[in-house]
């Protein structure tokens, strides 16, 4: 059994939990779970690649409550990603107007947040606040792994 | 019927319905640290529900009544057969309709009203997921069928209560060839009824390889939480009652007092902990199998029942 041996070699993968940060002044139904849908409005999928490893044994968002759904039915967090595109808008709207309330919308990476390097370019709408107000903003491009996790957390304040 | 019997329904039902998000918390939080992780805790499910209790649930536009009642009929078809299945005790009042053949066909009521309810939507992903569920569920029903049918051979009854009683009083009779086949029949019947590994994986979020979770995919809110309750609640009945079947120890009989029930609560917890702890173990080392291999699997699950119902008769266990 490789696979068993490597289990027990291993044990515990996952970093130590940084303190929770600051609640967000928005209330989403609970103060303990998260369920997020992520919706990639034309990212270059950077911020994916990073979204991934937040639930990697090593940063393990799962601790804190917060989960990946399927569907934005079962989200109480939109995690938008990427510039949002004209032919995304409109799906991105559907997205928001698909999730039950109380929701919140966090935008994730620059491109997101304000435009980042794709800002000004043809195909392009805006940032996510040009379509739908982000309630909190994840900086970078890409956001570190512990940041998106810490944006997500101070939504729930887990 | 007996007062304890009484009791003891209602305590079964209690248990059961109380008990199952934490058998479900239970089975993530081993998968998570046997991946390395930390998890969420044994308690998470109880914070999803309450959460989606609260929460505002959206009914799409075009779907009917049957989208709309669907999960509280799931849900209630679930606590009758927590009622009639012998988890905590064997003199159920519900004892006369707890036969086989009852309790499959209730578990089929619910997949039937999921499956109707996914189509209902007219979203595709709902009618993928509930062609996929008919599909499998057209060949777990008789797997299951013919490895409890297995069984109560031993017990001359089809009626899980004296199949259960049969093993209480003869607890040898179950290490048989037929007993063991019957098992692994079981095994894959269940993962497959209760939607997990190797045959569809609760906790994906891609769409095209899902099969429960695309039938759920426009639930919100309160009935979101009515059908993940349902689901849940369909796991620990099915590992509860193969926990049951083939090690009843500390089951309530009929003139059980409130220490029997007490005990029988914490038996079947046990045993359901330790049962599905390996269920969910045994779910890191196998992987999802392709759509098309699911029918393969489930024939073989049949194959096994039916090799347990001919070795029943072939090869009784010593002085029956």
């Amino acid at each position: 059994m490789g696979l068993m041996s490597t289990i027990l070699r291993l044990g515990r993968i996952a970093e130590h939990a940084p303190e929770p940060p600051t609640r967000v002044a928005l209330d989403v139904g609970s103060r303990t779970s998260l369920h997020v849908r992520h919706v990639d409005a034309g990212s270059c999928n950077g911020c994916e690649i990073e979204l991934t490893g937040c639930f990697s044994p090593v940063y393990d968002a799962e601790r804190y409550g917060i989960r990946l759904v399927a569907s934005p039915r079962h989200a109480d967090a939109l995690l938008v990603t990427g510039v949002v595109t004209r032919n995304l808008a409109d799906a991105l709207r559907t997205t928001v107007d698909a999730t039950p309330e109380p929701r919140a919308v966090v935008a994730v990476g620059d491109c997101a947040c304000d435009g980042g390097v794709f800002s000004g370019a043809y195909g392009v709408v805006g940032p996510v606040s040009s379509v739908v107000p982000p309630d909190v903003e994840v900086r970078g491009c890409p956001p570190h792994p512990a940041e998106i996790i810490a944006g997500l957390r101070s939504v729930t304040g887990r | 019927m007996t007062g304890a019997g009484v009791a003891g329904a209602a305590v079964q039902v209690a248990a059961v319905g109380a008990g199952a998000p934490l058998l479900v918390g239970w089975m993530r939080q081993v998968r998570a640290l046997l991946e390395g992780r930390i998890g969420s805790g044994v308690l998470q499910p109880y914070r999803d529900l309450r959460k989606l209790a609260r929460k505002q649930s959206i009914v799409p536009e075009g779907s009917t009544v049957v989208f709309a009642t669907a999960p509280a009929f799931i849900a209630a078809t679930m606590l009758v057969v927590a009622a009639t299945v012998p988890t905590v005790t064997v003199a159920s009042p519900m004892d006369g309709v707890g036969d086989l053949f009852v309790v499959v066909g209730l578990l089929l009521i619910a997949t039937v009203a999921l499956i109707l309810a996914a189509l209902d939507t007219g979203t595709p992903f709902g009618g993928m997921g509930a062609s996929r569920e008919t599909t499998i569920a057209a060949l777990v029903e008789p797997a299951i069928l013919v490895a409890v049918f297995a069984l109560s051979i031993r017990a001359n009854s089809s009626n899980l209560a004296a199949i259960v009683t049969a093993t209480a009083h003869r607890p040898g009779d179950v290490l048989t060839p037929a007993g063991a086949l019957a098992f692994a029949a079981l095994v894959v019947v269940i993962a497959a009824e209760t939607g997990r590994l190797p045959i569809d994986n609760p906790a994906t979020h891609l769409e095209l390889t899902m099969v429960h979770e695309a039938m759920v995919l426009e639930y919100s809110g309160h009935r979101l939480a009515l059908v993940e309750w349902g689901a849940s609640m369909r796991l620990a009945v099915l590992v509860g009652l193969l926990a049951n079947l083939y090690l009843p120890i500390g089951i309530a009989g009929a003139h059980a007092g409130a220490a029997g029930l007490v005990v029988g609560v914490g038996a079947i917890a046990a045993k359901t902990a330790l049962l599905a702890g390996a269920l969910a173990a045994g779910e890191v080392f196998v992987a999802k199998v392709r759509m098309f291999r699911v029918p393969e699997l489930l024939a073989g699950s049949f194959l096994l029942g039916l090799l347990a119902v001919t070795a029943a008769y072939f090869i009784a266990p010593r002085g029956a």
